[in-house]
């Protein structure tokens, strides 16, 4: 009996060794993924700092960019990321209403659900390699912010769409069927119920593919993006300096690579501060709202 | 136009723009045959896949690819080998382990990892990794699989951690309960009812992230080194496909035969990642759970 109890105790307790070992394990990962993001982001703040001016944020690159600002590729950015917001936007909402409003389950929406899944999968190279063969040259566009604006749109599409889709899925149905109830038309009630309450979190992912439209380089390296301007740009068909591929460009083409090193670091800082001030934002709004909810 | 033919005429105009994903991806086809199969006519698909040279430049030029095809085979590889225990066991700890208040901090971590854009990453790679990983193993160059392995699977970490998060939620609550009640600890739980259960979903993610790992292009254009042979160790350099296009296509003469390889480049990425995402998609489409009888 004594024996018995002993043993039961002793895989009891062996059940239990093998779970905190487990539990270590899984939170040791946890902590590598924290550590990782915190150790670059630290790195990049530490050795940022030092340059980060109000002339470096405000002036033109001078000394054949061993000196100066990065103005140019701040404005450039904000363009090419309104242009591609503005692209991906509006088709993607759209697409979105078709898809949780419309179709009804089977092949075509299957189909259509396939296609946005490749089209998030398509690697950010090939879209460089479309937006050059289909924008710059096809359409005869030229290296330019249009032809920019456009690859990185569609490129955040699937990002929007997704969006979207969840926050037109998460309004109640009740609303929809108070509505038409009342004998308002199917897409009056989309525009009037649907939109409307569904448009924080549409709003939110939008912010997500802002954050992603202006921190690619591989997209635009072929359809926007300068080496160096000394003006701004006056048109949609003008080439401009972007901040991704300004520190692609600083890092490994530069005129002194090395001497550089604090500028490259300078606007590293500034394009993670951009990129994830922006998802931050969209971050807090979300889990703002999840807390407001009302239904 | 009475009530019921405007809504008829609003349905098509959705289903149209609805359509916008599968255009583009018909958009992207299209102009990666029209600049890159005219190599065809050059050399044969069999050289071109299969050709263990690639001298674009020479006076009479090469075009194999196979090497970088290696390239990016051996860092999604070896990226996916660090990912993927991480990714899986971050979203165990996120799903079924973590208190609330890690929870959200975890959670947000990975979401602002995922949001650093590449060339950040990349830069991190070449500026801090590289000299570092030189030093400490006495290495001829920082610059290798083993640094371009590491900065991917950062990359893809986020990907796979989110979706295999949702897997995880997804297995119903009875299961859990059931095992519980059978007097299994927490551990058991999780490793022989939860992770089976929720596997299908896993492999999607592991496979999304494999796809994200061979079409990043910043992070293996700054940090694997770029030589175009095979490699004989980890420690040896690299010259993946998104590298080669992204620093070659720069220099290359427009529609010379140097241009439409590497279009022809990006055509078999474009089909490497599309097969991934077509196999993700029909493993979680496959087993999708319609609930929890069906098990």
């Amino acid at each position: 009996m004594n024996s018995i109890s002993k043993a039961q105790n002793n895989s009891m307790q062996w059940r239990y060794f093998k779970q905190k070992l487990f539990f270590s394990t899984v939170r040791l990962s946890a902590l590598i993924i924290v550590l990782t993001l915190g150790g670059i982001i630290f790195h990049i703040v530490f050795n940022g700092i030092g340059v980060i001016s109000w002339d470096f944020i405000t002036q033109y690159p001078t000394d054949s960019m061993t000196k100066g600002g990065i103005m140019p590729a701040i404005i450039g950015t904000l363009y090419l990321t309104v242009g591609a917001i503005s692209v991906g936007l509006p088709l993607g909402i759209v697409s979105a209403i078709y898809l949780t409003e419309y179709a009804k389950q089977g092949k075509i929406i299957r189909i259509i659900k396939v296609g946005i899944n490749c089209l998030a999968g398509v690697p950010s190279v090939v879209f460089g390699l479309f937006g050059l063969g289909f924008f710059v040259v096809f359409l005869k566009f030229g290296s330019s912010i249009l032809a920019g604006s456009l690859t990185l749109g569609f490129l955040i599409l699937p990002t929007i769409i997704g969006a979207s889709e969840e926050a037109l899925k998460s309004v109640p149905q009740t609303f929809r069927e108070a509505s038409l109830a009342l004998g308002v038309s199917k897409w009056q009630t989309i525009f009037r119920i649907v939109l409307p309450n569904a448009l924080p979190g549409i709003m939110t992912g939008s912010i997500l593919g802002i954050g992603r439209a202006a921190g690619e380089t591989a997209p635009i390296m072929f359809t926007a993006a300068a080496f160096f301007t000394s003006r701004l740009p006056g048109s949609i068909f003008d080439e401009v300096m972007a901040l991704p591929y300004h520190i692609y460009v600083l890092a490994t083409a530069g005129t002194n690579i090395e001497q550089t090193r604090p500028i490259q670091f300078g606007t590293v800082l500034v394009l993670v501060a951009l990129v994830l001030g922006v998802d931050l934002i969209a971050i807090i709004i979300r889990s703002y709202m999840r807390k407001q909810k009302r239904w | 136009m009475n009530r019921q033919r405007k809504e008829k005429l609003i349905k098509i105009i959705f289903f149209i723009f609805a359509l916008i994903s599968i255009i583009i991806l018909g958009m992207i086809l299209f102009s990666l045959f029209r600049e890159g199969l005219p190599l065809f006519k050059k050399i044969s698909i069999y050289d071109f896949v299969f050709g263990l040279e690639w001298y674009p430049t020479a006076d009479t030029p090469l075009f194999g690819i196979f090497p970088l095809i290696v390239g990016s085979v051996i860092v999604t590889i070896f990226a996916t080998l660090i990912a993927v225990p991480l990714g899986v066991l971050s979203a165990v700890y996120i799903s079924e382990i973590a208190p609330q208040s890690i929870k959200e901090i975890l959670k947000s971590s990975i979401e602002l990892l995922a949001g650093l854009p590449s060339v950040v990453l990349g830069f991190f790679g070449m500026v801090v990794v590289a000299p570092w990983m030189q030093e400490t193993f006495d290495l001829p160059t920082g610059l290798n699989i083993v640094n371009a392995s590491v900065i991917l699977a950062i990359m893809a970490i986020p990907t796979i951690s989110s979706i295999s998060e949702d897997a995880l939620y997804a297995v119903s609550r009875e299961f859990k309960e059931a095992s519980y009640a059978l007097g299994a600890t927490k551990f058991e739980t999780i490793t022989r009812i939860i992770l089976p259960s929720a596997l299908s979903g896993i492999l999607t993610a592991v496979i999304l992230g494999m796809s994200r790992a061979i079409g990043e292009t910043m992070v293996v254009l700054m940090v694997a080194g770029g030589a175009a042979a095979l490699p004989e160790s980890i420690f040896d350099s690299v010259r993946p496909m998104p590298a080669s296009i992204a620093a070659e296509m720069g220099e290359a003469p427009y529609r010379s035969a140097h241009y439409q390889a590497l279009f022809a480049t990006g055509i078999v990425l474009f089909f490497m990642t599309m097969m991934f995402n077509l196999i993700a998609d029909h493993i979680s489409h496959k087993f999708k759970q319609v609930g929890s009888g069906t098990l």
